[in-house]
């Protein structure tokens, strides 16, 4: 009986320092992502070049993280891509001048998108369309111009 | 001449085919054995004494092992983390690099491949030794189902163990990381843990990780009682039982390894 008490108490204790390290792993090592479950509304924006932007890529204001992007698609009608995006429910007083830009974090670094805030009255609402957007710079594209516009100014 | 080259031939290809047919035959009496123990699982539910002793041999007893591993693993990826990004001034990442190594892959195989070696053994010399020595036979003899009694309550005892073990190997191997890599080296701190926040996600690695311990648990217990249960009787069956489960579990786990990672990443 001695014996068996000293099992159980072993076995529960050796489920219960699972449980502890699961929670450490969940809390201190990985983040939930916060973006997915929660609340939010969608937003969509047009771009002539979306560059490596993915799903998933975040979405920033200010360098604050507010949403992610959850589809990226292409228009056969208007040949532009669009971009879908959901943004957490309370950064829901964004106004609806705002501009849209695909930019790079760091050098190596994914693109994400970041909001410029107009100063519009107006809010974004679900399924709304941001009207200004700017698309990915390319290197290729951008080294192309330089090296025409070197050529032409010798001419 | 001819003759002797058709004749090495033939034998050549007869060796093939038994050696296939062996493989396939072993393959699948080993599926019918899962498939037997899942039949009984009801049985062993309701008797959760047997399996809370199993767990406690299986879970408990090999603890101290893989603390041990875990910890030292956890400092070896910190100091060659250390070693190889201080190069490009991306030290500060090494507690996402540790991390994610450890949650997604060393985690979860190196778990296996120890509980194999200390666990696995135990189990499969036990049931050799039991069936060396007619116990099982007796058991039978008294209506009492072997696979219920013993192999059932073993194989779930492994089953429950192993991701339990592999999330603290997991979260050893990072406080091994922190100790080497923030507490003796000098990393920052506060870039440690937001480094390894902002880039460890729980579902994608957490959470696949977990998931694949789970499916070697079920191999390394599966593979152990089954090489036990089916040894030869005698004292050299056993052992050469034992070295089997081990190498097969072993070879089996890194080869799952490798098809399931692939599976979990295919989403992406």
């Amino acid at each position: 009986m001695q014996q068996t008490r000293a099992v159980e108490l072993g076995t529960g204790l050796f489920v219960f320092m699972g449980i502890l390290a699961l929670f450490f792993l969940t809390t201190r090592v990985s983040t939930f992502d916060a973006y997915s479950g929660e609340e939010g509304y969608e937003l969509q924006a047009r771009f002539d070049q979306v560059g490596t932007l993915k799903v998933r890529s975040p979405v920033s204001i200010s360098g604050v993280q507010i949403g992610r992007v959850t589809a990226v698609d292409f228009d056969v009608e208007q040949l532009e891509a669009v971009v879908t995006m959901r943004i957490a429910s309370r950064y829901d007083r964004i106004p609806a001048d705002s501009d849209a830009s695909i930019l790079t974090s760091g050098i190596l670094g994914g693109q994400y998108i970041g909001l410029q805030p107009g100063g519009s009255d107006e809010h974004f609402r679900d399924g709304d369309e941001i009207a200004f957007t700017q698309s990915a710079v390319v290197l290729e594209q951008l080294i192309s111009k330089y090296l025409f516009s070197q050529g032409g100014g010798g001419e | 001449m001819a003759n002797g080259i058709m004749n090495g031939l033939r034998r050549g290809l007869l060796e093939i085919g038994y050696s296939l047919r062996g493989f396939f035959g072993t393959f699948g009496a080993g599926q019918l054995f899962l498939l037997r123990i899942l039949v009984n699982l009801p049985y062993a539910l309701a008797r959760p004494r047997l399996i809370i002793k199993q767990v406690y041999v299986a879970g408990v007893q090999s603890l101290v092992v893989i603390m041990l591993a875990g910890l030292f693993v956890g400092m070896v990826l910190a100091l060659q983390g250390h070693n190889t990004l201080s190069r490009f001034g991306a030290e500060d990442t090494i507690g996402m690099v540790a991390a994610l190594g450890l949650v997604r892959e060393l985690g979860p195989v190196v778990t296996a491949l120890l509980f194999a070696g200390r666990a696995g053994t135990a189990l499969s010399s036990e049931i050799g030794l039991m069936r060396a020595t007619d116990q099982l036979s007796g058991m039978e003899m008294m209506a009492v189902d072997p696979i219920k009694r013993v192999v059932v309550p073993r194989f779930l005892g492994g089953v429950i163990a192993v991701p339990i073990l592999t999330v603290i190997f997991s979260a050893m191997g990072i406080l091994g990381a922190w100790i080497e890599g923030v507490v003796v080296l000098g990393v920052d701190e506060g870039a440690f843990w937001s480094q390894m926040q902002a880039q460890v996600d729980l579902r994608e690695d957490v959470m696949s990780g977990v998931i694949k311990s789970f499916f070697f648990g079920v191999v390394a217990s599966l593979l152990a009682v089954f090489e036990g249960y089916n040894c030869v009787p005698t004292a050299e069956g056993v052992g050469r039982a034992t070295t089997r489960a081990v190498v097969h579990t072993s070879l089996t786990v890194l080869v799952l390894n490798f098809m399931l990672t692939a599976w979990l990443l295919g989403g992406n």
